[in-house]
């Protein structure tokens, strides 16, 4: 019955860039297999939960606890672009709730958030690690620092005007 | 032969360092000069980024805020005709491989941060080139596991995460537990926002870490390790993926390591995203693939750890440490410090300070010190308030305090911690009850849920603290933030909920009078709680010049053209867009 699930499942989800069967030997495994669906997919669509569950034994319920526990795992898929604000203690004292306004006018939407077109997800993020540039944020790999609401708004500006184009 | 470094660990990237590198390279190639180019990780002063440094004739020339555009006349008048461009500098050149001559870095200590922005951190040849792998050599060929493990109670060290055990003593009980088989961790999950040091090392000097861990793991007996990092890291995770594949070949890692009758292995465990897993216990669960919830200790994970197996973990920085102390002895490391901190301490400055970056100092230096001789003071000559050390489990010490000489139990005295060494600077423009309720926004956010104190416990908190910033205080919430606080503090497991508190309590302790202004007085003194506030125009500044009436997203500023502007106060959201665009100083905050 198992080895039938896992088939189906196989068939169903196409593009799991994984060697599911290898890492059932590993303990622990379940973390990089999530880790791996979601660079897979962008996201960790509910197959792929059933599917895991199959390979190595655990509850999909228990699966899901674990997705919802880590901040990294995302149930569902994110934007084209994906605009990071850091909101760390220096950027927070250095004035990233400014920029993280600008941002949420400018992309119409709240941090956490999906733009209908899909081509921005605004995430905050607790800190982005380069603290002397404070306040920071990132659209894809590209970081921003040392920034204004001014500086803020022409940055995210141009690349809403180049992505609906 | 010339030789150029350039800076590239996440900061020198993000101020634009891979431009310049490519630049460098473009140049140097299409003139044909004899220079070797090479890439190095964080050399610590941040503000300065991106760093570019020229070795030439046995002396360094320290190029900053280099830009791609401004490569063309470093390489033709400095490379090609051998005239630096004394403008660029960052300080006066100095001899090869000494400390530039500037106040950040002459004030310093370097023993963990000894490799960083020196060598190339993808090299191991060149780690070796600096004293690497020395002290394992040395280790396994001719001292017993005891003898280190006395070498380290000897040399004072305690653990750099923040709790500050000693980390001899640490090893020992790992050492004495009974089991077949042992694991070392590396704890890689720098989780404190406004803390960057081991990011730094993992980018700047990997192979420290993996030799400290190595020296670890032959003093407790441990055949196999994991390090576990943030995904958020993602170059330091590639710098130790080539650095553990080059020990490999070596016969470093692996069966026999160093020709000897010893197998090691290290393994990378990238985390998913939660500050929990910086507690051990939590971290175990997490590298098991479980949710990271900590759980009772005892049994403590030196004798029940992973996979119910007695496992020792450290830090990254004590890692980092530990290669050095073996080659220079107890007594040298032990001759920094104060009688019960002993060696040096890498601290992340940032906030309001003029110079931020990672300065490694012996411990005992006094808070004034850092931030005024190293950090070179406050940004924009505003006025010194506090200093933020230990993150969401630290607290806030005040100006008048900076005389304070910082050690484990000094820090700890305060009501603070020092954590893994993150310092935010404070100026009178950062309100503390704001302040406050930005880190128990996070510690909230991250409590596992487990104990109940913790999970809904730091929630009301929230919720108070909210509410004053909104100028909803009341007569009693000072009180009953501090009841709570102490409650949390008390039954919680871990050191999540144990320290939550300690943002609040801390600036209540020393900051009282601001939380009496929001809840009596509905004021913000720092002038930053928006709802506090009150923005006017002062009529003896205004030009009328409309353009903070253009600016106003919600049309609440009227005047014509060349006549005083006024804000209707209704209408206002408080944005502060007129404030930042007014060219004259006439909008003010009240």
């Amino acid at each position: 019955m198992a080895e039938n699930n896992v088939a189906t499942y196989q068939k169903e989800i196409k593009g799991f860039k994984i060697d599911l069967i290898n890492k059932r030997a590993q303990e622990g495994a379940l973390i990089p297999l999530l880790q791996s669906a979601q660079d897979s997919y962008g996201y960790i669509p509910e197959k792929a939960i059933h599917y895991i569950s199959e390979v190595v034994g655990i509850p999909s319920a228990e699966i899901y606890g674990v997705i919802t526990f880590y901040s990294q795992f995302r149930l569902k898929p994110l934007g084209k672009h994906v605009v990071r604000i850091c909101e760390g203690t220096a950027c927070h004292v250095n004035g990233a709730k400014k920029v993280r306004q600008v941002l949420q006018n400018e992309l119409d939407i709240s941090v956490g958030e999906t733009s209908e077109d899909g081509l921005f997800t605004l995430q905050s993020v607790a800190c982005l690690g380069c603290c002397s540039l404070a306040p920071v944020f990132m659209i894809n790999e590209e970081t921003y620092g040392n920034l204004t609401p001014k500086k803020t708004k022409e940055i995210v500006k141009k690349y809403i005007a180049t992505a609906r184009n | 032969m010339k030789e150029i470094r350039v800076g590239l660990g996440t900061c020198g990237i993000s101020a634009g360092g891979e431009a310049v590198y490519k630049e460098l390279e473009k140049e140097i190639k299409t003139k044909k000069l004899d220079v070797k180019l090479k890439e190095t990780g964080c050399m610590g002063m941040c503000y300065e980024e991106v760093l570019v440094e020229v070795l030439d004739a046995g002396h360094s020339f320290l190029y900053s805020k280099m830009t791609a555009d401004k490569v063309v006349r470093v390489v033709d008048e400095h490379l090609a005709a051998g005239k630096p461009v004394e403008e660029w500098l960052a300080a006066p050149a100095v001899e090869a491989d000494s400390s530039p001559a500037n106040d950040f870095m002459s004030g310093q200590q370097r023993i963990v941060l000894r490799n960083c922005g020196i060598i190339d951190p993808a090299s191991i040849d060149e780690y070796i080139a600096h004293d690497g792998y020395k002290a394992i050599r040395q280790t396994i060929s001719s001292r017993t596991p005891e003898e280190i493990i006395e070498l380290f109670i000897k040399s004072g060290l305690r653990g750099r995460g923040g709790g500050g055990f000693p980390t001899g003593l640490k090893w020992k009980f790992a050492r004495q537990a009974k089991g077949d088989k042992k694991y070392i961790i590396c704890n890689a999950d720098e989780g404190d926002p406004g803390a960057f040091m081991d990011r730094s090392i993992l980018e700047g000097d990997p192979h420290a870490v993996l030799e400290g861990m190595m020296i670890g793991a032959y003093a407790i007996g441990a055949g196999e390790a994991y390090i576990y990092v943030r995904a958020e890291y993602p170059l330091a995770v590639k710098r130790l993926e080539t650095a553990i594949k080059q020990c490999e070949d070596k016969g470093f890692l692996g069966k026999n390591i160093f020709a000897s009758a010893i197998n090691f292995k290290i393994k990378i465990k990238e985390g998913a995203g939660a500050f929990v897993c910086g507690e051990e216990t939590a971290l175990i669960a997490s590298i098991e693939g479980k949710r990271g919830v900590p759980r009772i200790r005892p049994p403590f994970p030196a004798n029940k750890g992973l996979w119910g197996k007695p496992t020792n973990i450290n830090n990254v920085e004590t890692f980092a440490n530990i290669p050095w102390i073996v080659l220079n002895g107890a007594e040298a490391y032990a001759a920094y410090g104060t009688e019960k901190s002993k060696g040096t301490k890498v601290f992340a400055l940032a906030g309001k300070i003029a110079r931020s970056g990672l300065a490694e100092v012996p411990m005992g230096i006094s808070i004034n010190d850092i931030v005024f001789r190293i950090g070179g003071g406050i940004k924009d000559d505003r006025r010194f308030k506090a200093v933020q050390m230990g993150g969401p489990s630290g607290g806030c010490i005040p100006a008048h305090m900076g005389d304070l000489k910082i050690d484990y139990d000094e820090i700890t005295r305060t009501g603070a911690i020092m954590g893994s060494g993150g310092l935010i600077v404070l100026d009178d423009s950062t309100c503390m009850v704001d302040l406050a309720r930005f880190f128990l926004d996070f510690t909230q956010n991250e409590s596992c849920g487990k104990c109940t104190f913790c999970r809904i416990g730091s929630k009301r908190m929230l919720e108070i603290l909210e509410r004053i910033t909104l100028g909803e205080g009341k007569e009693g919430d000072i009180e009953l933030l501090q009841d709570l606080g102490q409650k949390i503090k008390e039954s919680s497991l871990c050191g999540l909920g144990q320290t939550a508190p300690n943002p609040v309590l801390t600036t209540i302790k020393y900051f009282r009078e601001e939380y009496e202004a929001h809840i009596k007085e509905k004021r913000c003194p720092a002038h930053s709680c928006a709802a506090l506030l009150t923005y006017r125009v002062v009529a003896e500044k205004c030009t009328g010049c409309t353009l903070c009436a253009r600016k106003c997203p919600v049309d609440a500023i009227s005047g014509e053209k060349k006549t005083l502007h006024v804000i209707d106060e209704e209408a206002c959201i408080k944005c502060g867009l007129c404030f930042d665009a007014c060219r004259f100083d006439a909008v003010e905050k009240i």
